[in-house]
């Protein structure tokens, strides 16, 4: 399989006030063609800001300091503000985490889809595009006369479709979806769920998939990036991960979801609270709180090892 | 649309209790005042005999409750009287006046809205920038500004010193009475004509009233729209807009403006009211004639008719106002129903 996306050494800063925010730091991850990867982490420690680097969403005074982006083996960091524009909803799309509140509330669905529509395709007639945003509508089995609506017509679940519809009208072939789930309901979660599994066999979608539930990321993930206080702790095959955990951090993670299969709960929560971003810890940033911490976490950086075909940043693998 | 004309009828009917408490405000304001029309019409010197007699052949020695309950019925029957000053209907001195408050005004505010709202975009666009704070400060200054004194440096700077804009009246003197006769609206009136050079003479005396007008109150909506814009432009659909390749400009000025200028609708609506005090303090500085100054000048001769018929006539302006700003606002955000 090709590589479709290699983050290389990758650093985000906020410099705000008080000092600087390290969101993302020294951050590396390759992604497949056609693989869909799970991201998954506490809230804050960058999976949004990771995310929105891709497509250079960042907003001031969110930076990259460093790194590279290579998308199909061109450097997005270095790209010129003409060149992400093309990529921007045409190669590389992105959905958010609020359906609600994702679309623009004063205009027509069909009026965003046209605009997108024409944005990327220059010279496509304005009936042509209609066409097309009902085909798209039609396949996410909405009706297409509802495209005549506004969006505060529309229920949430249908509003995500909507979302992800546009996302999706110029076939791109990378999907960066933020917790697509997070603000729909169970039931609505699911068929979602679906829906995005079934596109991303007739688009041939790589997709990223920022969550903090678990259970999405189970369903549909080949492999999953675990991330902590804006750094990689762990990658690996799904089954692997969820069988092996090898980062301790993994492993809490792991332990402080519900299982409903085992006759004793075992639901432990992490003690400790996420790092601080802005004076991160010496050395390894989940050293406060791991159970195994020896004298170098303390001061070293963890490098990345291999193991079992996994990669992940911790000591005890050295 | 059926509950759309429900709504406007009954803020129309809204407003008939609105100019009824008004009317009586201003009713006991003009009699408490000192002074009357009778002897500011026949000066300070006229003997007493003549005084009494004017004021008898006018109603003005019956009871007030008596006066008040008179002028009330005869504002029922749509009548607003005779000025106590001159031989003159009110209506056909509010009709003289009124066309030239109403294009004062209408440019007024176009000019403050295109000001305000693309001031305030483009400093919330680029936030922190030396560009954002320049247009900050001139929305204070500007807000601080009294219209008198705006009006007087404009004349003072454009008028005298570069001498290339005209400082007081609609028109030249030399210019045609009979021109003006179908609206009274002057700009409409030369185009109906075709006389396009007193056309150009009506617009280059608007200019000065117009920005002296919509300068002072653009302050107001520099912030305000700079404000919402900020707001907006953190929202998600703008994110999500970028996200798909849109063009920051159309994102900026489309997308984003939209959305803020719902709140700055509202902020019209209750700025009409300012607006129309603006244009009486203008109306002034520039010897302007319409209802601004047709109000000054009989608050200086106590002709109460006249000054009460004018401020009818402005609270139904505003009141009208306030009802378009209304519908436009019903037609630019879906999510409202009425
Ligand atoms: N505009 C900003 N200014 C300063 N700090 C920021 C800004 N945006 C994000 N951060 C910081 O960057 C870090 C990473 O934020 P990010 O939104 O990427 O986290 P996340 O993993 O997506 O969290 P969540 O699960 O809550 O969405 C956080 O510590 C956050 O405080
Ligand atoms: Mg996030």
């Amino acid at each position: 399989m090709a590589t479709i996306l290699e983050i290389e050494d990758l650093s985000v800063h906020f410099p705000i006030h008080i000092g600087t925010v390290r969101a993302v730091e020294d951050v590396s991850l390759n992604l497949e063609e056609g693989e869909v990867m799970g991201l998954v982490g506490e809230s804050g420690c960058g999976k949004t800001t990771l995310g929105f680097s891709i497509l250079r969403l960042l907003r001031p005074p969110g930076r990259i300091v460093k790194g590279r982006i290579l998308y199909h083996g061109q450097d997005i960091v270095q790209m010129s503000e003409k060149e992400i524009l093309s990529l921007r909803g045409r190669k590389i799309a992105m959905i958010f985490q609020d359906p609600l509140t994702s679309l623009n509330p004063l205009f027509r669905i069909d009026q965003q889809f046209i605009e997108t529509l024409l944005t990327h395709e220059k010279g496509l007639h304005k009936r042509a595009a209609f066409t097309r945003a009902g085909n798209m509508l039609e396949s996410l089995g909405i009706s297409p006369e509802r495209l005549l609506e506004y969006p505060h017509q529309m229920s949430g679940g249908m509003r995500q479709r909507i979302m992800i519809g546009m996302g999706l009208i110029l076939s791109p072939d990378l999907l960066i979806a933020d917790e697509p789930t997070t603000s729909l309901d169970v039931i609505v979660e699911a068929q979602f769920l679906d829906l995005l599994n079934d596109l991303r066999k007739q688009f041939n979608l790589t997709i990223i998939l920022i969550t903090h539930n678990l259970g999405n990321v189970a369903q549909l993930a080949d492999r999953i990036t675990v991330m902590y206080g804006g750094t990689i702790a762990e990658v690996g095959e799904a089954n692997a991960i969820f069988d092996n955990p090898l980062h301790p951090y993994t492993q809490g993670l792991l332990s402080s979801i519900p299982n409903i299969k085992l006759d004793k709960p075992k639901l432990k929560t992490m003690p400790g609270s996420p790092p601080d971003l802005v004076n991160p810890p010496s050395g390894c940033v989940f050293h406060p709180r791991c159970p195994y911490a020896k004298d170098i976490c303390k001061v070293q950086k963890p490098e990345t090892f291999s193991k079992d075909g996994r990669l992940v940043s911790c000591w005890l693998y050295g | 649309m059926k509950n759309l004309a429900r709504y406007i009828i009954t803020r129309l009917l809204l407003t008939i209790p609105m100019v009824f408490i008004l009317l009586s405000i201003v009713f006991v304001v003009l009699r408490v005042m000192p002074g009357d029309p009778v002897s500011s019409m026949l000066g300070g010197h006229a003997p007493e005999r003549v005084i009494e007699q004017k004021k008898e052949e006018l109603g003005l020695n019956r009871p007030l409750s008596i006066q008040y309950l008179d002028y009330l019925w005869q504002i029922c029957r749509l009548d607003l009287g005779e000025s106590m000053v001159f031989k003159q209907r009110v209506t056909k001195a509010i009709a003289e006046k009124l066309p030239a408050t109403i294009e004062l005004t209408i440019f007024g505010i176009l000019i403050t809205l295109f000001l305000g709202v693309f001031l305030g975009a483009y400093a919330a666009d680029r936030r922190r920038t030396v560009q954002d704070y320049v247009i900050r400060l001139y929305g204070i200054v500007v807000y601080c500004i009294p219209v008198y004194w705006m009006g007087l440096m404009l004349q003072l700077i454009f008028g005298i010193w570069l001498d290339i804009l005209p400082i007081s009246g609609r028109t030249s003197p030399r210019v045609f009475a009979s021109t003006f006769e179908k609206t009274g609206l002057y700009i409409i009136d030369t185009i109906l004509v075709r006389d396009f050079s007193a056309l150009g003479d009506v617009l280059i005396h608007l200019v000065l009233p117009a920005f002296t007008l919509g300068l002072v109150l653009s302050g107001i909506f520099v912030r305000l729209t700079r404000a919402n814009m900020l707001d907006v432009l953190r929202a998600d659909y703008i994110i999500a807009a970028e996200a798909r390749g849109i063009r920051h400009k159309k994102i900026v000025y489309k997308h984003a403006l939209k959305n803020a200028f719902i709140p700055i609708l509202t902020m019209m609506g209750l700025q009409i009211a300012l607006l129309m005090a603006g244009a009486v303090l203008t109306e002034t500085t520039f010897s302007w004639p319409g209802m601004g100054r047709l109000l000054l000048e009989r608050i200086y001769l106590r002709d109460y008719p006249t000054i009460q018929g004018v401020i009818i006539m402005i609270a139904l302006i505003v009141a009208m106002a306030s009802l378009v700003v209304d519908i436009i606002y019903a037609i630019v955000d879906p999510r409202v129903r009425y």
